[in-house]
C-alpha cells in the first residue's frame, strides 16, 4: 500500500475514520477497564485519558494546536469532536431530564455559578501574584484564564494585555479543563457528585464546558445533562463579568 | 421517522443558540452566552408536550437518543483534539493555576449541593 492509496482512502472520509478509530480505541479501553482495572476506573475515562495522551503525541510531533488532529490521517477527530458535534449531542442529554430536579438546583446553580467563576478568578491572580506579576493587565487575564481558555484571551484582548500573559491564560484554562476531566471520576464519590442536584452546581462551579462534560461522561452518564446545563452559562459569564467588573475591582486593588 | 427527532433536537438548538448569541450583541460580548443551555432547556420543556400530543413516536425519539448514545465517543474524540502540548509548556504558572482552581471549587459541592436538595435528589430511575 502507497501513501497516495492511503491519502484517497482515509484523507477523502476522514469523518468516517475518526468513528472506526475512536470506535476501536472506546472497544480497547472498556476491556482494559473490565479486565485489568477489574472495573474501579470507568472505561469512558481510561479512553479520556489515552485521547489526552494522542492529543499531547499529535501536538508534540507536529507543533500545532488542534492534538491529534494535526496529522493529516487523523483530521477527522476535530471534525467529530469539534464545537459542533459536542454542542449537538449535550443538547440531546437534555432529552429526559427531570423538570422537578432543574428547579430544585436551580437557585443554587446560579448561586455556585457566581462562586466558581469569582474562585477561579482569585486563585488565578493570586498564582499570577505568586510568580512575580504585579500589573493589574496580567494578573486580571491570568485570573480570567483560570476561569476558562476562552474567558481568559476574551479579557486580556478587551484590557490590553500582552501577548504572552493571553497565551499563559489560555495555557491555565486548559490545564483546567483537562484537570477536571481527569480527576473529576476519581473525586466524584467522596465530594457528593452522586445525584442530579450536585452535578449542578459541579457544573456552575467547575464551568469548563469540555472538561465537565468529559468528567461527568466518565463518572456517570445520567450526570452529563444536569452538569452540562450549568457549565453551559459559565464561558458566557465569565466573559462578561472579568473583563469588567473583575477588572475594576482588580484597579481598585492593584492600581 | 428518525430525522423528525433529529429535526427537532436541530430546531431546539437554532432556536437556543439565537438566544445566546442575541444576548451577546446586547451586552456587547462577542458570541455566545450560554446558546446550549437554553437549547437544552428548550428540549426539556418541549419534548414532554411533543410526547403528550403523540408527535414523537419512538422511531422519532431514537432520532435524539442516537447522538444522546454518540455523546461520549464525541468527548473522546474531543480530549484527543485539545491543546495538551501547549498546556504543558505554559509551565508551572499555567499548571498551578490551572490545578487549584479545581480543587478549590471540588471543595464547595457538599455545601452547595446540600441547598440544591442534593438529600431528596435522584434521578428517578432507580429501584
Amino acid at each position: 500500500m502507497n501513501s497516495a492509496f492511503l491519502t484517497s482512502l482515509i484523507g477523502d472520509r476522514p469523518l468516517i475514520f475518526a468513528f472506526v478509530v475512536v470506535g476501536v480505541l472506546t472497544w480497547l479501553c472498556y476491556a482494559f477497564s473490565k479486565n485489568i482495572t477489574k472495573g474501579r476506573i470507568h472505561g469512558s475515562a481510561v479512553a479520556i485519558i489515552i485521547g489526552l495522551a494522542l492529543a499531547y503525541i499529535g501536538g508534540a510531533t507536529t507543533g500545532g494546536k488542534k492534538g491529534i488532529a494535526d496529522i493529516p490521517m487523523f483530521a477527522g477527530f476535530a471534525l467529530m469532536g469539534g464545537a459542533m458535534l459536542r454542542d449537538f449531542c449535550i443538547v440531546s442529554t437534555a432529552y429526559g431530564v427531570k423538570l422537578e430536579e432543574l428547579k430544585k438546583a436551580g437557585l443554587a446553580g446560579v448561586l455556585s455559578l457566581v462562586i466558581g467563576t469569582a474562585l477561579a478568578f482569585v486563585v488565578g491572580v493570586a498564582v499570577a501574584y505568586a510568580f512575580g506579576y504585579r500589573d493589574t493587565a496580567s494578573l486580571t487575564t491570568i485570573g480570567a484564564g483560570a476561569v476558562t481558555f476562552i474567558v481568559g484571551p476574551v479579557t486580556g484582548t478587551a484590557i490590553g494585555a500582552s501577548s504572552t500573559v493571553i497565551a499563559l491564560s489560555v495555557a491555565a484554562g486548559v490545564v483546567k479543563s483537562i484537570a477536571v476531566m481527569i480527576m473529576t471520576p476519581f473525586l466524584a464519590k467522596p465530594f457528593g457528585l452522586t445525584n442530579p442536584a450536585a452535578a449542578m452546581v459541579y457544573g456552575g462551579l467547575m464551568g469548563t464546558t469540555s472538561g465537565t462534560a468529559a468528567g461527568l461522561a466518565a463518572t456517570d452518564a445520567r450526570l452529563v445533562p444536569y452538569g452540562a446545563l450549568t457549565a453551559t452559562f459559565y464561558t458566557g459569564f465569565g466573559c462578561l463579568v472579568c473583563p469588567s467588573i473583575g477588572f475594576i475591582i482588580m484597579k481598585a486593588i492593584f492600581g | 421517522m428518525i430525522i423528525y427527532g433529529v429535526m427537532v433536537l436541530g430546531l431546539c438548538m437554532f432556536v437556543g443558540t439565537s438566544i445566546g448569541l442575541t444576548l451577546g450583541i446586547m451586552l456587547g460580548i462577542p458570541g455566545d452566552i450560554g446558546g446550549v443551555g437554553f437549547s437544552m432547556l428548550l428540549l426539556v420543556f418541549l419534548t414532554p408536550v411533543l410526547k403528550k400530543k403523540g408527535w414523537l413516536p419512538k422511531a422519532s425519539e431514537d432520532g435524539i437518543m442516537f447522538w444522546n448514545a454518540m455523546y461520549i465517543p464525541v468527548v473522546i474524540a474531543m480530549a484527543a483534539t485539545q491543546n495538551v502540548a501547549a498546556a504543558l509548556s505554559g509551565g508551572w504558572i499555567a499548571i498551578i493555576a490551572g490545578i487549584l482552581s479545581v480543587v478549590v471549587c471540588f471543595a464547595l459541592i457538599r455545601p452547595l449541593a446540600a441547598m440544591a436538595g442534593a438529600a431528596t435528589s435522584t434521578f428517578g430511575d432507580e429501584a
